[in-house]
């Protein structure tokens, strides 16, 4: 009876420290879908800012962070691919593919903060790109290289060495075997890698705050070497830096909702290819 | 096409994928070299031994002072207090996810785990200032909660999922003889966890705190939302500080380009890297050790 009672308690100390992880996401959605729902209408993503940040909508914000996700995509993913495909299919097991993969790791762990101090340095300064979405992209690119090459290489070794040498054996270049077998056969693996880390770059803020962003832009049009606006940074200032903190709540709660809204579905996106190409396997 | 022109290519898109290995390195090698520089450009103003040891950041004073003492305090107790929460929270639930939870259960959890990362840190930043800073101000009665302990919260919150994550592979990477031979002896499943386990997988466990820690120090906007940023020397949880990330955030849209404040900055970034740098060694230090020891 005892030995049942403290299996019970036992049993429950780790469910209760599962419940709490699970209550911290329940508590965020909760609070963000009651208190932002009430802001959200067509208005509210179809229009400009008016008077001031305290009426109006966030559009030039959702284009912002929708044109900033495609460059820092069109950086990242071909490099990322290209690296991985060089580390998994022609790299031999040398220093210099041990460096490389170090460089990889540490690049996946330095603070986002830090590479938008790399972006200004580099970019904005060093290249005379200014404060643009051009240079945020760049940066975010960098940023997201990391987590792309070691989602791709995942994605490649996954692939039986048989069908490498299926393809070799019918006469197909290494370069034919990659392009034709390997890289289509990994493709699910690989998109999954991708929109996640796009999920992630599209939610930064540390990255872009001197690289580009601006609180206010009325053209949304939003040209390469232009400030742009962004989801994460509007969130920002209206929650810390605006003048009627109080009065703007609910467009900040508003622009928080649909923050998430943009990642959840990239995240779902990703979820759904992992889970269709586990079905087909 | 003829074989020749195929294999010619084979051969310039193998130096093509190759170039782009090299960039991982010239980028890595272009942050550091990029805090060097600046660094450098630092001390030939401040003496090292002023910057490490000041107990005083404050570059617009006159004097200006540059001591990163407060600043990397406030760091760390930050992350102190995010690890102490976040710890045994993560471990529990990686145990739970591993040893506990059958396959459906498993399946819902794990894309709750995956969601909560997701969540980008300025809206984790944001519920900070409208839900927990006002709950910390009612128990504590002070005016507004952003504190140090509302960051270690937030901060807590983010880092786990990577802790979860990566312990829970640790766990489950525990082969089964080790538990099968403790339940022969008598074991319970909970004395089996604790004491074959859960030390079984502590490298594994190890590197899972150590990207947590990571993840933690490096957080910028979670802080600088949550914390309060006051410059003075952090004096307790219930208090308002101001860590590395922050201060870069706050003061880098303000300075004048190459002045002795532009470069501090970079310092300050410098320690930074540095810092996080020697934690993630760290981290992968252990796991190589855990996946050392398993496979031998």
């Amino acid at each position: 009876m005892i030995k049942k009672l403290t299996s019970v308690i036992e049993w429950s100390t780790l469910l209760f420290s599962t419940g709490i992880v699970c209550l911290f996401l329940i508590i965020i959605l909760w609070d963000l879908i009651s208190k932002g729902a009430p802001s959200l209408s067509w208005e509210f993503v179809s229009t400009l800012p008016r008077e001031g940040m305290t009426k109006g909508g966030i559009l030039p914000a959702i284009i912002g962070t929708v044109l900033l996700t495609m460059i820092t995509a069109l950086v990242a993913v071909p490099f990322g691919i290209s690296c991985a495909i060089y580390l998994n299919e022609y790299a031999s097991d040398n220093w210099l593919t041990r460096l490389i993969r170090a460089c990889i790791r540490n690049l996946a762990g330095v603070p986002s903060i830090i590479y938008g101090l790399f972006g200004l340095a580099l970019f904005v300064q060093g290249l005379q790109m200014g404060t643009s979405l051009m240079s945020a992209g760049f940066t975010l690119g960098l940023l997201s290289l990391p987590y792309i090459i070691i989602t791709t290489e995942e994605a490649l070794r996954r692939i039986p060495a048989s069908t490498r040498e299926a393809a070799l054996a019918v006469g197909a270049t290494q370069f034919e075997s990659i392009i034709d077998v390997v890289l289509p056969s990994a493709l699910p693996g690989i998109l999954t890698g991708v929109v996640l880390t796009l999920s992630r770059a599209a939610g930064e803020t540390a990255p872009i705050l001197f690289t580009g962003v601006a609180f206010y832009i009325n053209n949304p049009s939003g040209f390469l070497n232009q400030e742009f606006m962004s989801l994460p940074y509007h969130l920002y200032m209206l929650s810390t830096q605006h003048q009627a903190i109080e009065e703007v709540r609910p467009l900040a709660y508003g622009t928080a909702l649909v923050l998430i809204i943009v990642v959840f579905l990239l995240n779902l996106t990703a979820f759904y290819i992992r889970y269709k190409h586990s079905k087909n396997e | 096409m003829k074989l020749r022109a195929r294999e010619r290519i084979d051969n310039s898109v193998k130096l093509l994928v190759k170039t782009t290995g090299f960039l991982v390195i010239a980028i890595l090698g272009g942050i550091f070299f990029m805090l060097l520089w600046n660094t450098a450009a630092f001390f030939l103003k401040i003496k090292p031994m002023d910057f490490m040891t000041g107990t005083q950041w404050n570059p617009s004073g006159d004097p200006a002072t540059y001591g990163i003492l407060p600043l990397l305090v406030s760091t760390c107790l930050v992350t102190l207090g995010a690890m102490v929460i976040a710890i045994p929270l993560g471990i529990g639930t990686a145990s739970f996810l591993s040893e506990y939870a059958g396959k459906r259960l498993k399946n819902i959890l794990k894309p709750i785990i995956e969601m909560l990362a997701a969540v980008p840190s300025v809206a984790i930043g944001f519920l900070g200032i409208v839900i927990l800073g006002p709950g910390i101000a009612q128990i504590t009665g002070q005016p507004n909660g952003l504190n140090a302990l509302n960051g270690a919260i937030l901060l807590a919150v983010m880092a786990l999922p990577t802790i979860i994550t990566v312990a829970e592979d640790a766990l489950h990477g525990v082969p089964h003889m080790y538990k099968e031979a403790s339940y022969a002896v008598g074991a319970s499943k909970w004395k089996t966890l604790i004491y074959v386990t859960i030390p079984a997988a502590a490298p594994g466990i190890l590197a899972a705190v150590m990207l947590g820690v990571g993840r933690a120090i490096g957080e910028t906007m979670t802080v600088l939302m949550a914390t309060g940023n006051a410059s003075a020397f952090p004096k307790g949880f219930f208090h308002s500080v101001r860590t590395i990330t922050a201060t870069i955030a706050i003061e880098m849209g303000e300075v004048p380009y190459q002045t002795t404040h532009y470069y501090s900055l970079f310092a300050i970034a410098a320690v930074l890297f540095l810092i996080t740098l020697a934690v993630n060694l760290l981290g992968e230090h252990y796991v190589n050790k855990f996946r050392k020891f398993h496979s031998a």
